[in-house]
């Protein structure tokens, strides 16, 4: 496949949700709802539950089942400032717990609305992302679909990031990218945008921005779970005995390495 | 120095990186058409003497504007953008952006006094691609905060964005949370940020940032927002209002501080400044 094709499979109604892969990594897993201020985004799903022997929370945007009407409460996986706040307050808990936190990110973006707009959409992203980058916690976000601009950041600062092998990041959807760039999207243009923006698993591989590669296999979902569930308590195992200092230290180095630019002064060329 | 003294310096100055300019060049407002001479203009901030409407602001021009007259010390200069992953036409726009700007890149960063008080302070530059935020942005954003830790400074940043550099891909999305983590650092160890919105603050910048000061300010009827205006309109399909998205529909939905008129910004800031200096 290329992006292009690797991107609209992601979009596909019967690519298997966040929802699917909480039902089974985790054991006993209860959802818990809304943001104590506003409302109950179900864009987001979030709860707690046992990896393995360990209690964590797990935090996903959820684009929802095949059928329309739940897709359409769900926003098609679009979080709302709501969604956001219902995430951030849930990390809050896991960190006064000291439980770690496991991320699923497959969204479009962010919700685009003027009700986002009006709730602070721009606000809430933020918060989450400074807020992450702070947690005493450990962090692991995965990449199941797509990841989509900032609003999948606000899930992603994490201490270590996978990804699957037909998913996608992007910093803006190829869609805009083209319209912006070219003034149309036509599926050329999308395409186009889609090869330029290097979106694909491969990419993040080789930019750093994932550090795992999963293999798909949704003909054998649950076998592919126990896969990402060893992987997962693996990446737990490794980062439950960091100080809370240590842990905080290797998240900002985690980030603080991006970046390709010229140095004039020094004569030294940084490449991650 | 009183204020008018302060006022009359920092007049000189401006004037100072406008001595290229002919005192004749004529400004048409594109507002109301009103056609100012250039120093009236930059006597004026910028804003239109007829109408009050206003200009955007290069970097440096903002600079000059608020800081005490000689104070500023430029910090990393000769950071550039690369074009690393070979994105048509980006070498292009990093030319023409250059040679209209004069500037390196989109942010211009450094420590100042506003007022007497020292403080680091960055800019960004609407004229240079939009003041889009690639890896060069985020790198010089860093380091200051990073800077400002060790010498225990303030920060004052001046935002303007069309939102995270897609020419870099999913590395210029990366330094929203590069910047975040630096932010926070700011923060656990006490120190104030101080974020100005000014026209327009989109985004990327507005999902990270731009939204992080203690204390958030902007300027009169800066778009402020995260999605694009029709974008946001296909999405809901209704009309919005006029002020949508504007520093006036973001105080009133409760995420700026306050909103302050150019001229008053200097003293605003020194003022915050002061009030924020621990005592020893
Ligand atoms: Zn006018």
């Amino acid at each position: 496949m290329n992006p292009y094709e690797k991107l609209k499979a992601t979009r596909k109604s019967d690519r298997p949700t966040s929802n699917a892969y909480i039902q089974e990594i985790f054991d006993s897993p209860l959802e818990l709802h809304g943001d104590r201020r506003f409302s109950d985004d179900l864009a987001i799903v979030a709860g707690v539950g046992f990896l393995g022997k360990y209690p964590v929370t797990f935090i996903a945007t959820e684009k929802g089942k095949p059928d329309l009407q739940d897709r359409m409460a769900r926003n098609f996986g679009c979080p709302k400032p709501d969604g956001y706040r219902k995430a951030l307050r849930l990390m809050k808990q896991a960190e006064k717990f000291h439980r770690p936190v496991i991320c699923f990110v497959d969204t479009q973006g962010a919700f685009a609305g003027a009700d986002a707009e009006e709730r602070g959409q721009g606000q809430a992203i933020a918060e989450s992302i400074m807020e992450m980058m702070g947690l005493k916690t450990p962090v692991i976000s995965i990449v199941i679909g797509e990841g989509g601009s900032g609003g999948a950041l606000a899930l992603a600062s994490a201490n270590k990031v996978f990804i699957l092998e037909n998913a996608v990041y992007s910093v803006i959807s190829p869609e805009g990218c083209a319209s912006i760039l070219w003034k149309e999207a036509s599926p050329e243009n999308v395409a186009k945008a889609a090869e330029c923006l290097h979106i694909t698993a491969q990419d993040m591989k080789n930019l750093g921005v994932a550090e795992a590669v999963i293999q798909e296999d949704f003909e054998n979902f649950s076998d592919m779970c126990e896969m990402l569930k060893n992987k997962l308590i693996e990446a737990v195992e490794e980062l439950i005995d960091f100080s809370e200092e240590d842990l905080l230290e290797q998240r900002y180095r985690r980030f603080r390495k991006f970046g390709v630019f010229e140095e004039e002064k020094k004569g030294f060329f940084r490449k991650k | 120095m009183g204020v008018l003294d302060k006022f009359k310096s920092k007049m000189d100055s401006l004037k100072n990186t406008y001595q290229k300019i002919d005192a004749s060049v004529k400004i048409t407002c594109k507002k109301c058409g009103y056609e100012a001479k250039a120093y009236d203009l930059i006597e004026n901030f910028y804003i239109c003497p007829e109408c009050g409407n206003y200009y955007r602001m290069g970097a440096r021009d903002r600079i000059n504007l608020l800081t005490d007259k000689n104070s500023f010390k430029e910090l990393y200069k000769g950071l550039t953008s690369k074009n690393f992953l070979e994105f048509p036409s980006y070498q292009d726009k990093l030319k023409k952006a250059t040679s209209d700007t004069g500037e390196e890149d989109a942010v211009v960063c450094g420590t100042a006094s506003i007022g007497e008080n020292p403080c680091a302070i960055f800019v960004m530059d609407s004229k240079f691609m939009m003041a889009s935020m690639g890896s060069v942005v985020g790198e010089k954003i860093t380091r200051l905060f990073e800077y400002a830790i060790e010498y225990k400074l303030p920060v004052i940043g001046f935002t303007a964005s069309g939102g995270a550099r897609m020419q870099e891909g999913v590395i210029s999305l990366m330094q929203m949370a590069k910047v975040s983590g630096a932010v926070k650092n700011h923060s656990n160890a006490g120190l104030l940020y101080i974020t100005v919105l000014t026209d327009p603050t989109t985004g990327g910048v507005t999902a990270s940032f731009a939204m992080q000061g203690d204390i958030i300010l902007a300027e009169p009827k800066a778009l402020v927002g995260f999605a694009g205006r029709r974008v946001v309109e296909q999405a809901t399909k209704s009309q919005l209002p006029d002020n949508f998205q504007k520093a006036e529909f973001m105080l009133e939905h409760g995420f700026i501080d306050a909103i302050i008129p150019r001229p008053e910004l200097s003293n605003v800031l020194s003022e915050l400044l002061i009030l924020h200096k621990r005592s020893v």
